[in-house]
């Protein structure tokens, strides 16, 4: 069955990679899918599936948003985390999906990151984390923006065990994931054409009272002005995993 | 008797109101935290310290006025200071860009951290912004990628590290000065992740709720220590004796802290950072950090 290609409205067949063969629109990724094309089949082994958000500030309606969020899309949150073997080499992945509530970070999304990258430090496997967020979930209050500094802490905590972090930031990735462990990897990657940033594109605009430049906060301008490593397109994501987790393996110096 | 015991519920409430936002409705505590005139870090940085010393620039690209930072003498303790500035008149406002920092005031902050740690000074840091710049530049020299390092750094910084929100508390740009051994709140300053003007535009579709949604955000002092985010709520009173109680909060807290093991006292600090959180079906925490802790040589 044709998709219908949300960018140049034309009808398209797609193959497993998901991307539009007229206009090159990347779509988003289900878990399953973005799961065949990264880990080697029948490695992955899911953790802290179950984990649930509560409603730490008692506000009226986000329980039923969140049941309603989980009926949608079928998940229990907006991150999936696990281990898995990437070309064979051990690895932790944690993918999040923008289909939960925007891929908001609240205390599970937060809390799971946190777990992935300590599971990393532990076991000395990296960490590689799919990133697609609005930012911090605000029916969480400030318990969403604590998940920021839990999250980075972590990322302090791979640093000191030199752990590696790599980053594949897919569209959207802004607001609190961005000022957190979406900005800390030792190699940040993106897909092409993906929005990156701090601040939406509208609250910019509202600042300055001016319409941006084209291209503002793609993926493209965030390679031009420094921010990301590569844009690696979807058919090379995982050799170039592969790659750079072969990379950043640590031998033990030689002596004598 | 009566009488006694009536009059000794009246100063209860009125020691209540005047101590406390109890009785006061979290937006006026939001009104309060943003009113002009209200001390600043610079007001509260000049009662406190002997002698202050400003250091500006990011030494990458410029020096930002909305952050102030620099080396204090109190009570013949060098300390580090680095605080937001909204300017206290309209001129300094703008110059100030109304204590909404660029990325170079982070990582000025950020300079000025690792310097303190350096030569083993603590650092102490006044929150006081309604957020981050959402600026153009802003976003073009990555203002997202200077708060999470400092969050990253500032969570390992070897050196005692004490916060206080002083006015208003707002989202990554506050946190981005934010973390570390403690955080205190003045009584009546703010802390949110979005201003209850944006919750109330994007939750509530309206944004004339603005007063329903400070409420339902729980953003007062109160509600942040109930929740157990900051470890006490500093009393309003005159500027003099706020700066007053300011300055004994440090010095009670320096003394401990300044004479943990620096290991120690990093280890703790992550332990506090990495319980924050409320979910459900989550497995124990603490046993893997403390596995990581081990595995660690700085953290052994």
């Amino acid at each position: 069955m044709p998709d219908l290609c949300p960018h140049c409205q034309k009808e398209v067949a797609l193959d497993a990679y998901r991307i539009c063969p007229a206009c090159n629109h990347y779509f988003p990724l289900t878990i399953v899918q973005r799961l065949e094309l990264t880990v080697d089949a029948g490695s992955f082994v899911e953790m802290s599936a179950e984990m649930r958000s509560r409603n730490p500030i008692s506000l009226a309606g986000y329980e039923d948003k969140l049941k309603e969020n989980e009926k949608k899309s079928s998940l229990n949150d907006a991150v999936t985390i696990g281990s898995c073997t990437i070309e064979g080499d051990n690895a932790i992945i944690a993918i999040m999906s923008f289909a939960f509530m925007g891929g908001s970070m609240g205390s599970v999304v937060g809390e799971k990151i946190t777990q992935a990258m300590i599971e990393g430090a532990l076991r000395g496997w990296p960490v590689v984390i799919f990133t697609a967020s609005g930012g911090a979930r605000m029916q969480e209050g400030i318990f969403s923006l604590m998940q920021m500094a839990k999250t980075a802490s972590a990322a302090a905590l791979l640093e000191e065990t030199k752990t590696p972090l790599f980053l594949v930031l897919t569209n959207p990735t802004t607001g609190g994931v961005t000022a957190s462990f979406a900005m800390l990897g030792d190699v940040i990657l993106a897909e092409p054409g993906a929005i990156i940033g701090f601040a939406g594109p509208r609250v910019i605009e509202g600042t300055i009272r001016e319409k941006l430049p084209e291209g503002f906060q793609r993926s493209e301008f965030q390679q031009s002005k420094g921010f990301v490593d590569a844009l690696v397109s979807r058919d090379k994501l995982k050799q170039t995993l592969s790659f750079l987790i072969k990379t950043h393996t640590r031998k033990e110096a030689a002596h004598g | 008797m009566a009488d006694l015991k009536q009059s000794l519920d009246t100063i209860e409430t009125v020691v209540k109101t005047s101590y406390t936002c109890e009785g006061t409705s979290s937006w006026d505590c939001v009104l309060r935290s943003r009113q002009q005139g209200r001390p600043g870090a610079k007001t509260f940085i000049d009662l406190i310290c002997d002698s202050f010393m400003e250091l500006h620039g990011d030494r990458l690209y410029g020096d930002d006025p909305a952050m102030i930072g620099g080396i204090g003498m109190v009570g013949g303790r060098a300390i580090t200071f680095i605080g937001n500035r909204k300017g206290a008149n309209f001129k300094e406002n703008v110059l100030c860009n109304y204590g909404m920092s660029n990325p170079e005031g982070y990582r000025k902050a950020l300079r000025l951290a690792k310097q303190a740690e350096k030569f083993g000074r603590p650092v102490v840091c006044f929150i006081d912004t309604p957020g981050a710049y959402p600026g153009l530049g802003a976003e073009e020299r990555g203002i997202g990628q200077a708060i999470a390092e400092n969050l990253k750094v500032f969570s390992t910084l070897k050196t005692p590290v004490l916060c206080f929100i002083i006015g208003e508390g707002g989202s990554g740009g506050a946190l981005g000065i934010g973390v570390g051994d403690k955080l205190y709140m003045l009584e009546h300053a703010v802390y949110s992740v979005i201003t209850p003007e944006g919750f109330a535009s994007i939750l509530l579709r309206d944004p004339s709720k603005a007063k329903e949604a400070a409420e339902a955000m729980k953003m007062t002092s109160h509600h942040l220590k109930e929740f157990s985010v900051i470890h006490d709520i500093i009393p309003e009173r005159s500027t003099e004796q706020t700066a007053q109680a300011i300055k004994e909060t440090i010095i009670r807290d320096l003394d401990v802290l300044c004479n943990k093991p620096l290991d120690n006292l990093v280890r703790y600090r992550l332990k506090k950072i990495r319980g924050i959180g409320e979910v459900s079906g989550g497995k124990e925490w603490w046993q893997p950090l403390l596995e990581v802790f081990t595995k660690t040589e700085s953290l052994r």
